[in-house]
C-alpha cells in the first residue's frame, strides 16, 4: 500500500511555476528524503503535502485517499519546521499537548502520551520550561517530540536539523534514524544536506527548479545518477565531468577525453552498448574512483581500470583523506586520495579511473546515457 | 521575550576628569532648564488650585499659595455650577470614564483581531481592507463631523455616551489596526503553521498563541486610545449638551461661559482632575509603552 502519492502535480505562484510535474509515490513505512538546491521548490511541495498550500493541479493521495482539499488538521501528519515553530508562551509539555488539546483527547491520555514521549527523547527535565530557555538541540528535541506525540500516518520535516551545529547535527541524524526505524511510519524529509539524505533515506528525490530529477535509492541515485544534475548534486567533492568523444578502440569502443594524446578508455559491454564511435559524450569520474596506477586497488576487485597522468595543480589535506585539485588531459579534475599516496604540487603521476563506477552522459541534454 | 537591550555606553565618561564634569554639567543643565520649562504650567496650575479668588486676583496667577485649603477641590468636584447643574466635574469625570473605558476596549479588542487576521490570514485583497482600514489615521477629524452627526442622528444616539463610545471605537480601529498588524507581522508564520496542523483553527489560534504574544502592543494600544479619547474635545462638544458632555467640553463650557466673575481656583482645580488620569496610566504604563513601540514581538 501506498502511503503517500503524488500524482501530476503542478504549483505555480501567479505566472511562476514553481512545481512542475511532480510524480512521487512513498510505500508505507518508506523515509523519503527530498533534496535539491535552494528555492527548488522543496518546502513549497512539503506544505502542500501538508495542506498549507493549495495545489494548481494534480492530485496528493495519503494512504489511497485524495487529501486535496482536506485541511492540515484533518490529514492526520505532524510536522517538524526549520524554525521549530514551538509556541513562545507555552511550557514544552503545553507545546506537546497542544494538538492534543485541540482534538479534544482526554487530560489522562495527554499526559501519558507526553510521558511517554518526553522519555523516548530524554527532556524529562526539560518539560515545565519555556523554549526560550532551551538551547538550540533542545528546542529541535521539543519540536520532535510535538510531531511523536500524535502518532500521525505520515511525518514532515522541513530541514529539522539546519540549525545546529556540526556535531550536534550528526548525533541527531542518528537518533532520527533509530526514531525512524522504531516507529515505522512514513516520513518526507526536506534537506539541503546530501549527507543527510544519503545516511536516512531508503529513497531520495532530488529536485531542481521546480522538476523532480531522478526518484531512486541513494545507491542509484549515487552510483547511477540520471543526469549530470543528479550526478553533479550529489557526492562531495562534486563528481568530475569530462568532456569526451567515442572511439572505436583495440577492443570495443573506448572513450577518448578531449584534449588527450594518451590512449582511450575502454568501456565495458553494459557502457558500450549505449553509445556509438563519434559520439561527444560528457564522462563523469567521482574524485574517489581515481586510484594510484600502481596499487591497482580496482583490479584487486576484478575490475576495469586504465591508467590516466593526473597532473596535480594544489592539495587540500583533510586528515582522513586528501583532495587534489589537478588537471588530467587539460581538463579540471578534482581527485580524492589516501594522504601517503598524493603526489606534491606540481608533480605527475598515473591515476587508474574505475571504468565500473563512471557515468557517461549526452553532451547535449546531459542525460545519462 | 520584547525586552530591549542596552548598549552600555556612556558617551560622557570619556576624555579626561574636567572635560568629563564639564559635559555632565552642561547636559544637566539644559535637561533642568527644559523640564522647568515644561512643568511650569503644571505647576501654575495646581499652586492656583489652592489659592483664594481675591489673592489671585490680587497677586496675579504667579505667586506662592499663601495658605493651602482642600476647600477649591472639594468644590470642584462636588458643587460647583456648571450650566445649571451643581454637582461640580464629578458627573462629567464619569461621563468621560463612561466613554473612554468602552471605546478603549472595543477599539483595542477589534484592532487585536484585526491585526490578527491582516497579518496571518492573508486573502484576496487584504491589502487594500488594511489600507482603507488605516486611510483614518491620516483623516482629520473635522471631516467626520457631518457624516457622525447624520449617522447618530439615524441610530438616535444623538446627546448620549453611547454615541460618543461608537464614534471614538470606529474612529479608534484605524491606529489600533496598524499597531497590532505591524507587531504581528513579526510573529513567525511557522507558528500559525504548526498550530493548523496540530488542529488549531482561528479563534483558537488567536486565544492560545498571539494572545499571549501581544501584552506589549496592548499595552500601547491602551494607552494610546485611553489618554486619545479621554482628552478629545471636538467630538463630545459637538455630539453632546449640558449634563451629557464629557469632563473637556464641560470645561470649557464653565471657563469660557464669560457671565460674572472667573473662579480661577476651582477652575484649575478641575483641569487637574481631568489631567489626572492619562497621567496615572502613562505612570504605570509608559515603560511598555517605549518598549512596546519599539520592539519587535518574538526573536
Ligand atoms: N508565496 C510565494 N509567492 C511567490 N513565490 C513563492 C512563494 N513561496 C515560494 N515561492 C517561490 O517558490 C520557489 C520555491 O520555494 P521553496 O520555499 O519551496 O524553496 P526550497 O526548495 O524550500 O528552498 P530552501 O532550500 O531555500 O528552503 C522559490 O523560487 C520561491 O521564490
Ligand atoms: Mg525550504
Amino acid at each position: 500500500m501506498s502511503s503517500l502519492l503524488i500524482q501530476n502535480l503542478k504549483k505555480s505562484y501567479g505566472a511562476v511555476e514553481v512545481l512542475k510535474d511532480i510524480n512521487l509515490e512513498a510505500e508505507s513505512g518508506e523515509f523519503v528524503a527530498l533534496v535539491g538546491p535552494s528555492g527548488c521548490g522543496k518546502s513549497t511541495l512539503l506544505s502542500i503535502i501538508a495542506g498549507l498550500e493549495s495545489v494548481t493541479s494534480g492530485e496528493v493521495l495519503i494512504e489511497d485517499r485524495v487529501v486535496n482539499d482536506d485541511a492540515p488538521k484533518d490529514r492526520d501528519i505532524a510536522m517538524v519546521f526549520q524554525s521549530y515553530a514551538l509556541y513562545p508562551t507555552m511550557t514544552v509539555r503545553q507545546n506537546m499537548t497542544f494538538g492534543m488539546e485541540c482534538r479534544n483527547i482526554d487530560k489522562a491520555t495527554q499526559a501519558e502520551t507526553v510521558d511517554r514521549v518526553a522519555a523516548l527523547l530524554q527532556i524529562e527535565p526539560l518539560l515545565d520550561r519555556k523554549p526560550g530557555q532551551l538551547s538550540g538541540g533542545q528546542r529541535q528535541r521539543v519540536a520532535m517530540g510535538r510531531a511523536l506525540v500524535r502518532d500521525p500516518k505520515l511525518f514532515l520535516f522541513d530541514e529539522p536539523l539546519s540549525n545546529l551545529d556540526a556535531k550536534l547535527r550528526v548525533e541527531m541524524r542518528s537518533e532520527i534514524k533509530k526514531l525512524h526505524q522504531r516507529m515505522g511510519r512514513t516520513t518526507v524529509y526536506v534537506t539541503h544536506d546530501q549527507i543527510e539524505a544519503m545516511t536516512l533515506a531508503t529513497r531520495i528525490a532530488v529536485m531542481h527548479k521546480g522538476v523532480l530529477q531522478q526518484y531512486d535509492t541513494p545507491d542509484m541515485i549515487y552510483n547511477q545518477p540520471a543526469n549530470m544534475f543528479v550526478a553533479g548534486f550529489m557526492g562531495s567533492p562534486n563528481m568530475n565531468f569530462f568532456k569526451a568523444t567515442i572511439v572505436d578502440g583495440d577492443v570495443g569502443l573506448a572513450v577518448r577525453l578531449d584534449g588527450s594524446d594518451g590512449p582511450a578508455l575502454p568501456l565495458g559491454a553494459e557502457q558500450a552498448a549505449t553509445v556509438s564511435a563519434g559520439q561527444a559524450v560528457v564522462f563523469g569520474v567521482r574524485p574517489e574512483h581515481f586510484s594510484p596506477a600502481h596499487e591497482q586497488r580496482a583490479e584487486r576487485k576484478g575490475r576495469v581500470t586504465v591508467p590516466v597522468p593526473v597532473t596535480v595543480d594544489m592539495d587540500e589535506p583533510t586528515g582522513a583523506e586528501t583532495i587534489l585539485m589537478a588537471r588530467v588531459a587539460g581538463q579540471d579534475a578534482i581527485l580524492v586520495c589516501e594522504p601517503e599516496e598524493a603526489p606534491k604540487p606540481g608533480e605527475t603521476m598515473d591515476f587508474a579511473i574505475d571504468m565500473a563506477k563512471a557515468s557517461l552522459f549526452d553532451a547535449a541534454t546531459e542525460r545519462r546515457l | 521575550m520584547a525586552d530591549t537591550t542596552h548598549q552600555s555606553f556612556d558617551p560622557l565618561a570619556t576624555g579626561s576628569r574636567a572635560r568629563q564634569t564639564r559635559s555632565r554639567s552642561i547636559v544637566y543643565l539644559l535637561l533642568g532648564l527644559f523640564a522647568l520649562l515644561y512643568l511650569s504650567p503644571l505647576v501654575i496650575i495646581f499652586m492656583n488650585a489652592f489659592r483664594p479668588l481675591e489673592e489671585i486676583v490680587r497677586e496675579g496667577f504667579i505667586s506662592l499659595p499663601n495658605m493651602l485649603s482642600a476647600t477649591y477641590w472639594v468644590e470642584a468636584w462636588s458643587t460647583f455650577c456648571i450650566g445649571g447643574t451643581c454637582e461640580g466635574v464629578s458627573r462629567y469625570f464619569s461621563n468621560t470614564l463612561l466613554m473612554t473605558v468602552p471605546a478603549t476596549i472595543l477599539s483595542t479588542a477589534i484592532g487585536l483581531v484585526n491585526g490578527y487576521a491582516l497579518s496571518k490570514w492573508r486573502f484576496k485583497g487584504d491589502t487594500w481592507v488594511f489600507g482603507l482600514i488605516t486611510l483614518g489615521v491620516f483623516m482629520p477629524a473635522q471631516m467626520t463631523l457631518l457624516p457622525w452627526a447624520f449617522v447618530l442622528g439615524k441610530i438616535g444616539l444623538s446627546n448620549t455616551i453611547a454615541g460618543l463610545v461608537l464614534v471614538h471605537t470606529v474612529q479608534g480601529i484605524s491606529f489600533t489596526t496598524l499597531f497590532c498588524r505591524n507587531y504581528f507581522l513579526a510573529v513567525p508564520d511557522d507558528l500559525i503553521k504548526a498550530a493548523r496542523i496540530d488542529g488549531a483553527g482561528f479563534w483558537r489560534i488567536f486565544r492560545r498563541i498571539m494572545l499571549p504574544l501581544s501584552p506589549p502592543i496592548l499595552i500601547v494600544c491602551v494607552i494610546w486610545q485611553f489618554t486619545g479619547i479621554w482628552n478629545e474635545f471636538l467630538f463630545g462638544t459637538v455630539f453632546t449638551s449640558g449634563s451629557n458632555q464629557p469632563i473637556t467640553s464641560a470645561i470649557v463650557a464653565f471657563s469660557g461661559s464669560g457671565t460674572g466673575e472667573r473662579h480661577y481656583n476651582v477652575e484649575a482645580a478641575s483641569v487637574i482632575f481631568a489631567a489626572l488620569p492619562p497621567l496615572f496610566i502613562y505612570v504605570i504604563g509608559g515603560k511598555y509603552f517605549v518598549r512596546g513601540l519599539t520592539s519587535g514581538a518574538v526573536k
